[in-house]
């Protein structure tokens, strides 16, 4: 059945074609339009010295999403729109309707730097829909460990907030590597969680402590001896890439595989292709570019409108059939080339000439 | 080769030159301002639009139906020329805003924006004026060049001119269907069915929004309103034909061989769009209203520079014109106009030589 609601839309779609009627309201207010979900940044709130939250009031069509999902963010620099991907440091469903992303300005980042030092209340940010299997799970196992580093807290700060609201700890040990205590995200809020709850317990690793010598990394190895019922835990880490690597091999060696969740914020890519000329059939434009820049890269440098999420080759939003040619994979470096495949753009780079359907 | 004029290759390539410096200078400088002026336009343009449709719902009141048909007038020529055509062109694609970019926008025109985009972006532009390849040249039913050799039919084309006119954005979708390209098989028939039928949906879906969806809303004025839409569709095409012609067959506007282009180089590309096109000179809201294709030559030679950019590069273009001692074709409205009618007439008879009779009126580059 249409529904006298589903009837209204039909016939207002017949009034404003070939636009949408949303394409009429985003006129009057950006947030109103369900096509292209917008956020106005409602305030900025530093949290380091290169790290600053950005509150958001969602638009209209805002789904919301799981503690420890990401978002695709546009963010509109000099007039021309920048896609990166977010992960949620606020709970879900905020009574106030808010969402929080907590952005680490990285020395040569073109969109971190911006959201960070740029960025200004009032704006206007175009976000995707949260997705990502950096979950808990339905009802949270008896003990967890968390394992972060730098900006990696933001996905497990929006857990850790989840867990707190409902009052109750669970059995939660968190170990978190900073250069020094200032340099903690959220340090503030987490020292005083692990206070208010008996039930959770915090290490602080610092690299750069102000008073003494630097000390070496945070290692799984190491951690399990701080962290003695380790094997028994569900782990969620996240952090920089050699932090997952050992993770990852850590607890594969321990038999214990199953009971880690990763989450990168950049994709191990095995760059080496010959590269080629790229052509996008659907838009009409051709460009030629190196074996180790993804076709995403590569059609959003030429003007075509790319769809995007993770860009690490997670969420499966950019998926676009290839019409010929042969791509490779930058996570596995293997070479594939059947047309009508659907390839993950952000992760793939042309093997040779390549012509894909956007 | 190059069409031939006093010009050396050198010159030509000097003249090449500057043009891509011109080129270079305004794509290093787009920015903020540029990126607020078409928003502002496209905002502009769907208030319009939505305001007049309002005030028509009262038209059983005529000065009611007179405003509510002005501003639905004056929101469709925006759409189609300030914003769709620019749009489809890709003058806005560098914002990457996949809500203003030319592989995602669809107009409010008879053409599917994907067919218009392959005869207009590609095959006029590309071809400009040359006889036997750009179809615009005469849309294939009008002899616009004493080259083009004589028929009895074209004895009629006055009065199927002033027809066209009236149904301009059918003719072109018509038109880019290429039925005739099919008919002499040069064209797989299946894919002309294809866009025929694309096209006779879009068709469909305009007509269905102007007259029928609205004219039933205003209930008891279902009539007036029906009345003032196809009067803003027309006006529209009038306003549309009126422009287009002016952008390419006034006096003084040179046509090509395919022998002339054969082997061109980008800077012998940039001298044709300079020999083939003519502005329209008028005030600002001229320019607006026709969506900077009064500045066709400028258009021509930069199809995917920001159109509110034409009026600033135009001196310099014209400058240059004066420098290399080449025609900058321009006029006003009415004469530009009247040019393309006197051409019309004539050449409706046979013989004509180039240029033709008393149409020699590219003004001296010096004038203003
Ligand atoms: C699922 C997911 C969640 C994310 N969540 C967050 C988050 O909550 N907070 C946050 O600050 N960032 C997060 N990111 C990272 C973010 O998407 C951007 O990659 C990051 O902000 C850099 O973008 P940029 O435009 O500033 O840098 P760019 O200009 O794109 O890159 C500048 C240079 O830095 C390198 N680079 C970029 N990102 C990284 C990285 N993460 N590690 C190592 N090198 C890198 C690039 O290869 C390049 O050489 C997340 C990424 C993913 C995939
Ligand atoms: S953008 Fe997520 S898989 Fe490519």
């Amino acid at each position: 059945m249409l529904g006298i609601r589903g009837l209204l839309g039909a016939v207002a779609d017949t009034m404003t074609c070939p636009l949408r009627p949303d394409d009429y309201w985003a006129i009057i207010n950006p947030l109103w339009s369900r096509r292209e979900l917008s956020g106005r940044v409602a305030k900025i709130i530093p949290e380091t010295s290169d790290t600053s939250t950005v509150v958001v009031r969602p638009g209209r069509g805002w789904r919301g999403g799981l503690a420890g999902q990401h978002v695709s963010v546009g963010v509109s620099i000099e007039c021309v729109w920048h896609r990166r991907t977010f992960s949620l440091s606020s709970p879900p469903g905020r009574p106030d309707g808010l969402i929080a992303l907590t952005v680490k300005a990285r020395p040569d980042g073109l969109v971190s730097r911006h959201i960070v030092h740029g960025l200004r209340p009032g704006q206007i940010l175009r976000l995707g829909h949260p997705s990502g299997r950096f979950v808990l799970p339905d009802a949270p196992p008896a003990r967890l460990l968390f394992v972060t580093a730098g900006s990696g807290i933001t996905p497990v700060m929006s857990m850790l907030r989840h867990l707190a609201e409902g009052g109750a700890m669970p059995d939660v040990f968190l170990a978190h590597s900073a250069r020094n205590a200032s340099e903690v995200i959220f340090g503030a809020e987490l020292r005083r969680m692990a206070a208010r709850f008996p039930t959770m317990s915090l290490y602080e690793h610092h690299t750069r402590p102000t008073d003494g010598r630097p000390v070496a990394r945070l290692t799984m190895a190491g951690l399990s001896a701080i962290c003695t019922d380790l094997p028994e835990r569900l782990a969620w880490v996240c952090g920089p890439r050699g932090m997952i690597d050992d993770a990852e091999s850590y607890w594969r060696e321990s038999g214990i595989g199953d009971r880690l969740v990763t989450e990168r914020f950049h994709p191990v890519t095995f760059p080496g292709g010959q590269g080629g000329r790229v052509r996008f059939a659907r838009s009409s434009r051709e460009t030629t570019v190196s074996g180790d820049t993804s076709l995403l890269i590569a059609g959003e440098d030429a003007g075509v409108i790319m769809p995007s999420g993770c860009r690490m080759g997670v969420c499966h939003s950019c998926l676009a059939p290839l019409v010929r040619g042969q791509v490779r994979n930058l996570r596995t470096g293997e070479e594939h080339g059947i047309p009508g495949d659907l390839i993950p753009t952000c992760v793939s780079a042309p093997a040779r000439d390549v012509d894909i359907d956007l | 080769m190059a069409a031939s004029t006093h010009l050396s290759a050198g010159d030509i390539e000097e003249l090449g030159e500057e043009l891509d410096r011109l080129r270079a200078e305004v794509l290093a400088s787009r920015g903020e301002d540029d990126a607020r002026y078409i928003r502002r336009v496209i905002a502009a343009q769907r208030g319009l639009e939505a305001g007049g449709r309002l005030v028509m719902l009262a038209s059983l009141l005529p000065p009611a139906w007179l405003a509510g048909t002005a501003m639905l007038t004056l929101a469709k020529i925006l759409e189609n020329m300030e914003i769709g055509h620019n749009v489809l062109h890709g003058q806005w694609d560098w914002m990457r805003d996949p809500q203003i970019h030319s592989t995602t926008w669809e107009w409010d025109s008879a053409s599917p924006a994907a067919q218009w985009k392959y005869s207009h972006n590609y095959v006029h532009h590309t071809y400009t004026n040359v006889l036997g390849r750009d179809r615009d040249l005469g849309y294939s039913m009008l002899r616009v060049t004493p080259e083009q050799p004589w028929h009895p039919i074209y004895l009629a084309q006055p009065l199927y001119n002033l027809a066209l006119a009236v149904v301009f954005e059918w003719g072109i979708a018509l038109y880019d269907v290429e039925i005739e390209k099919a008919w002499r098989r040069e064209k797989d028939l299946g894919e002309t069915l294809n866009h025929l039928g694309s096209a006779l949906m879009k068709v469909f879906r305009q007509g269905r929004k102007d007259y029928v969806v609205f004219p039933l809303l205003a209930g008891p004025a279902f009539l007036p309103v029906l009345l003032g839409n196809l009067t803003a569709n027309i006006s529209r095409n009038i306003w549309a034909h009126t422009i287009i012609f002016c952008g390419h067959f006034p006096g003084g506007t040179r046509t090509f061989t395919e022998e002339e282009i054969e082997g061109e180089s980008r800077a012998e590309w940039y001298l044709r769009q300079l020999l083939g096109s003519a502005n329209i000179n008028g005030p600002a809201v001229l320019h607006l209203l026709s969506g900077n294709l009064s500045h066709q030559i400028e258009h021509h030679l930069f199809p995917d520079l920001p159109s509110n950019r034409y009026a600033q590069i135009a001196p310099q273009v014209r400058d240059l014109c004066e420098r290399f001692g080449l025609p900058y074709t321009t006029g006003s409205l009415p004469r530009q106009t009247a040019n393309v009618w006197r051409r019309i007439l004539r050449l409706a008879l046979p013989g004509a030589t180039r240029p033709t009779a008393g149409e020699t009126s590219s003004e001296p580059v010096t004038s203003t």
